[in-house]
């Protein structure tokens, strides 16, 4: 909220800098965003008398003129030509400033010496659309050889406000007034609401009905004889610096009486109140009502109008109609102050799309008791202008008066609580400040006025004297009292230790966001009937593409991959741990998933590898890989299952190559994603040593044919199954097709080692197995020897 | 046999001398110690010298022998010596050509500075705590002191999975998640996603995170608040750091306030980052509200407690110099590199 500062200073003596104002009120709870100063920039620019006017001898649109700047007559030469003799002007003397940063120093101009600058409102930043081409003519008897900044007002400036959503009544100005009274305890003066009404009774003129309780009070008052025409030059000033437009006096009024009160009003023309009958109802479903910006409206129901027999007069604290404007021959004005349920305004504003500066007062849930003194005040300000009469009496439904609330706190509570130590005097000096009344006793019982809704319990008492007396004063303690326990869990551990592993590998991890477009089912080839089509929806989302939340973490990371394959960045390696959201009775599961992402020279296991380093790092055994052909996702011929513990925690592989064209990437792709609950529910704490063999071991290498189809898992499993009992080890050294390999069939070479941890093993114990080996796998693989 | 002696031994020295590799001295030793050297030979003739000579000329055979073998070990690790220079000479590399890496990968920069968080507030005895994303309006909201038609609600746009389930809109709601769960003493931080509906900008995201804080005991003061967020100001921003502590307003503390750190970027002086006044607004807190104890089933007669809230992204961004929020969810893989 823009705050003039002149005006906040009609209500405290303030002796202090604007800007040592906005720093003080901040600390203490007014949080000033910006300071704008008036004419922050000019420097050594002073009233002049143009005494004497002459020709440039050398040029025709110069003039030469002689100013008298009060302690000297110095020469400037002006292109301008509505200077004459005898006019008071801004004179920018040598070695002045200028807004925009605009120096200025003595010269030459075409041979004549020029020691400044007279300046037109442009220059001094003060021009509006009406002014005037040309140099600033001053007013006669202007002084001379004074500051420009004095003359024209240009000192102060304007604090722009933050206002927390609880602090209704520092909506106006007066309350920002009340709140720099508290700061630097000065005190605040009255605001002035005097005024005469004729011996008329507003009965005669206006009838009030309040059909429903969203008002919680209706006040009117009404003004006639009314001369409708422009503001006092000062009132429009301060609108126009506070952000509202001038309109017309009457106008002006209601909005200088919110701004300063933070009590919106509104006027409506007498004439075009149909049965000279206000009241106050809901609207109806569908009921049209063009507001005072002229767009149509539709309302509905839940909203509240004020209405005449006729129809709608204006949207209850959002705005005023068309069809009741104040226009240049209204004479008779009604005032409405009122008080609205501020939810309801809210609502009805958000609705209409049409925030304005009344519904984001009343949406606050203003004070009812505000209502007298913003009407008297606006009839004050009608007297003051001398613009009409108010007449006599004044409507006031007001069925259920809000009364000051009243607590009692104790002292030492305050300053235990907030870990300082002041005396309840000081306290009590402090709240008065506030508009509180305050008894000392043992405890302080205290009457907080109604604009301070926000005041209820201790706690709020507490931050009052807390801010009052300076957040920066209060000390800083460690926190006392037993140790507790920090740990990681076993899961926040874990996952550290994975993200670790992968980062080792050269993976780089990624942040996507958490809800997907509905299309990415089909692009990863989903089944319809999958699952995972299942999802949490947002009922208003950011639009389409950003309406679901993801059940895999796939599609986020092939979307990452393509952004990355398209800029050029050909060789990628990427995961992700994040969650996945899956409806469920009452509230959605959403488990932690880890999912791998790779591009560039690689391969299924070089993904496979990573993904047992992980294993294997979290001590997981009683690992199966399932060929996977099920997934409609990936390559059938390059995908698996990843089994731990016979139940399924994951799968990866290569993309399949339609879902890669769908990402738009020529390259194979390789993904994964793997549950980390089953991960960390596998994973293996304990460690256990092992005595260092103390026998050697036997090594021999074997090469078979077998068919292509053959996995090599079933090899291993027969060299395992045939020598448990002495072999150690079974390396995979070779798997080769091709020359002198028949077609549809492939070598495999293994070394295997074996050793006893009792003895020294035998050549002939170890033919023995390694024979039988070879018979097995001839068996029941038909593995021929090479 | 004395004049042989004396002639092996001078053609021997004469031989070692000449001798240019460690293969030529092993022939020179075969050649006059070996068992059919001319030495050996000699010595083997010794039988027919008479009892007087035997022990004469055995002595100076001896003397021959070791005279010759000490030649030889002289020169062979002379030879040794030349021999490892040259193989030392010839292996020289270049240094700077680069050297063999394995390709490391790297943590999210919103990661990698959590983690630092995440360890600073470990020190001071915080757990970590996690809530849902999918949130009940309850504990995002009313618990909170929010209820229906509040106007904070219209501060965060709200994403809504139905009439009782939000997107959580803050860390907060884990405030009185944890209170449920935990008695005092609480001392916990709680990171994660938040959602608004904002439209996505360089300054706006739809998601973000937020990292929470919630210490719950006897005796809890304002003072401990300020001592609490200021060592972890000095411990993540430099021990130079300042903090300013300004009244603000949320619903679930009472009373409220916005932490402000002098500049990291200038320090304090005033610069781009700082917007000219020298602090950054880095955190909302605030001693949280008797309501909220109360809903947490937390006495407030007998417990106090503060909480806090700030945001990593724009922490992130501030501390790495990022200017566009959307490269953090972007994941381009030169974006990831550099940090």
């Amino acid at each position: 909220m823009k705050v003039p500062y002149n005006w906040l200073l009609e209500y405290v003596d303030i002796e202090k800098d604007i800007r040592e104002v906005a720093d003080a009120l901040t600390m203490s709870g007014s949080k000033v965003e910006e300071v704008i100063e008036y004419g922050k920039e000019i420097d050594k620019v002073v009233t002049g008398y143009v005494e004497k006017i002459e020709k440039h001898p050398n040029a025709d649109k110069l003039r030469v003129c002689q100013v008298n700047v009060g302690e000297e007559v110095i020469q400037i030469v002006t292109g301008a030509e509505n200077v004459q003799e005898g006019d008071t002007v801004p004179v920018a003397l040598h070695g002045s400033t200028l807004p925009g940063g605009v120096k200025i120093k003595k010269g030459k101009l075409r041979g004549v010496d020029s020691n400044g600058m007279l300046c037109s409102e442009a220059e001094l930043g003060i021009a509006d659309d009406d002014s005037v081409h040309g140099i600033m003519i001053l007013p006669k008897g202007t002084p001379i050889g004074v500051d420009i900044k004095e003359i024209l007002g240009l000192k102060g400036g304007i604090l722009d406000f933050e206002i927390t959503s609880n602090r209704a009544d520092c909506f106006g100005i007066y309350g920002i007034a009340r709140e720099a009274s508290a700061t630097f305890r000065l005190p605040l003066k009255e605001i002035k609401t005097s005024f005469k009404e004729n011996d008329e009774n507003i009965k005669d003129y206006v009838d009030v009905e309040v059909k429903d309780d969203l008002c919680r009070r209706y006040a009117a008052r009404v003004i006639k004889n009314v001369k409708i025409g422009p503001s006092p030059e000062w009132m429009q000033q301060r609108l126009m610096d506070a952000g509202v437009r001038p309109i017309n006096n009457i106008v002006d009024i209601t909005n200088y009486v919110m701004l300063e009160l933070g009590q919106p009003m509104h006027a409506f023309d007498h004439r075009f109140i149909n049965g000279k009958r206000i009241i106050v109802r809901r609207a109806e479903d569908g009921e049209k009502f063009t507001t005072l910006d002229g767009v149509e409206r539709t309302l509905d129901s839940s909203m509240l109008v004020i209405a005449d027999e006729k129809g709608a007069v204006a949207v209850a604290g959002v705005m005023g109609g068309l069809n009741s404007e104040i226009k240049d021959d209204t004479t008779i004005v009604v005032f409405e102050c009122a008080n609205f349920n501020g939810p309801n305004v809210r609502l009805t504003a958000k609705k209409l799309g049409l925030r304005t500066e009344s519904s984001s007062r009343f949406e606050k849930d203003l004070d009812p008791n505000l209502v007298d003194l913003a009407l008297d005040r606006a009839c004050h300000l009608v007297e003051a202008l001398e613009i009409g009469e108010v007449v006599g009496g004044k409507i006031d439904i007001y069925k259920n008066p809000v009364k000051p609330y009243t607590l009692e706190v104790d002292p030492n509570w305050i300053n235990e609580f907030i870990g300082i130590n002041i005396s309840k005097e000081e306290m009590a000096d402090m709240l008065k400040y506030l508009g509180m009344k305050v008894e000392v006793g043992e405890k302080l019982k205290i009457e907080v006025p109604t604009f301070r809704q926000d005041i209820r319990i201790k706690e709020d008492v507490a931050e009052e004297i807390a801010r009052l007396y300076g957040y920066d004063k209060i000390p800083t303690e460690k926190i006392k009292g037993e140790a507790v326990e920090a740990a990681l869990t076993k899961e926040q551990r874990l996952t550290n230790i994975i993200r670790n592993v992968l980062v080792s590998r050269g993976f780089f991890e990624i942040n996507t966001y958490s809800f997907v477009s509905p299309k990415i089912f089909d692009k990863i080839r989903l089944p319809e009937d999958s699952p995972l089509r299942n999802t949490v929806k947002i009922l208003n989302p950011l639009g389409e593409d950003f309406s679901i939340m993801r059940t895999t973490l796939i599609p986020s990371i092939l979307e990452t991959l393509r952004i990355n394959y398209a800029r050029d960045n050909k060789e990628v390696k990427i995961f992700e741990v994040a969650k996945t959201y899956h409806p469920a009775e009452n509230m959605p599961y959403e488990p932690v998933k880890l999912s791998i992402g790779m591009i560039g020279k690689v391969d299924f296991f070089d993904l496979k590898g990573v993904i047992e380093n992980i294993l294997y790092v979290l001590g997981i055994d009683k690992v199966d890989y399932e060929r996977d052909e099920e997934n409609p996702g990936l390559h059938p011929g390059r995908c698996a299952k990843l089994i731990v513990r016979r139940k399924p925690i994951g799968y990866f592989g290569e993309v399949h190559p339609e879902v890669a064209e769908n990402y738009e990437i020529e390259d194979r792709i390789y993904v994964a994603e793997i549950g980390l609950m089953p991960l960390f529910e596998a994973y293996k704490a304990e460690r256990k040593y092992k005595p260092l063999p103390k026998y050697p071991a036997v090594d021999r290498d074997i090469a078979v044919l077998v068919k292509d189809e053959v996995a090599v898992a079933e090899i291993e499993d027969i060299i395992w199954k045939i020598g448990k009992e002495i072999v150690e080890e079974v390396k995979l050294f070779d798997v080769y097709k091709g020359k002198q390999v028949p077609e549809g069939m492939k070598s495999v070479a293994y070394s295997i080692i074996y050793r006893r941890e009792d003895r020294t093993l035998t050549d002939e114990e170890v033919n023995k197995v390694h024979e039988s080996i070879i018979k097995s796998l001839s068996e029941k693989l038909g593995a021929q020897l090479r | 046999m004395r004049e042989q002696l004396e002639k092996i031994k001078l053609e021997a020295l004469e031989e070692i001398k000449e001798a240019t590799n460690s293969q030529r001295i092993d022939e020179i030793r075969v050649k006059y110690l070996g068992k059919k050297g001319s030495l050996t030979t000699i010595l083997r003739g010794m039988g027919s010298l008479s009892p007087e000579e035997r022990p004469i000329i055995g002595k100076l055979a001896n003397e021959v022998r070791e005279f010759i073998e000490e030649e030889i070990n002289n020169a062979l690790s002379n030879i040794k010596n030349k021999e490892r220079e040259l193989k030392i000479k010839g292996e020289y590399i270049d240094i700077t050509m680069p050297g063999k890496k394995v390709e490391i990968g790297g943590i999210h920069p919103l990661n990698k500075v959590l983690d630092e968080i995440k360890d600073i507030f470990f020190g001071m005895g915080f757990s970590i705590a996690e809530g849902p994303e999918v949130e009940l309006d309850y504990y995002n909201f009313e618990a909170l002191n929010v209820p229906k038609n509040h106007p904070a609600r219209d501060e965060q746009d709200t994403f809504y999975i139905s009439e009782n389930l939000v997107l959580r809109t803050q860390t907060s709601p884990i405030q009185v998640r944890t209170m449920e769960k935990t008695k005092p003493p609480i001392r916990i931080i709680a990171p994660g996603r938040v959602y608004r509906s904002d439209a996505v900008d360089a300054t706006h995201s739809p998601i973000f995170y937020q990292i929470e804080g919630l210490v719950v005991d006897k005796g809890i003061t304002m003072a401990n608040l300020k001592g609490t967020l200021e060592t972890f100001a000095k411990r993540f921003f430099g021990e130079k750091t300042r903090t300013k502590f300004r009244p603000h307003h949320f619903p679930f503390t009472e009373p409220s306030a916005e932490m402000d750190v002098s500049c990291f970027v200038c320090g304090g002086e005033g610069c781009r980052v700082c917007k000219g006044s020298g602090w950054i607004e880095i955190l909302g807190c605030g001693m949280v509200h008797p309501d909220v104890l109360t809903k947490g089933g937390i006495d407030p007669e007998e417990y106090s407690g503060f909480a806090f809230g700030m945001g990593l992204d724009r922490i992130v961004m501030i501390k790495y110099g990022i200017d566009d929020i959307r490269l953090l969810y972007e994941n381009d893989i030169r974006f990831l590199k550099q940090f």
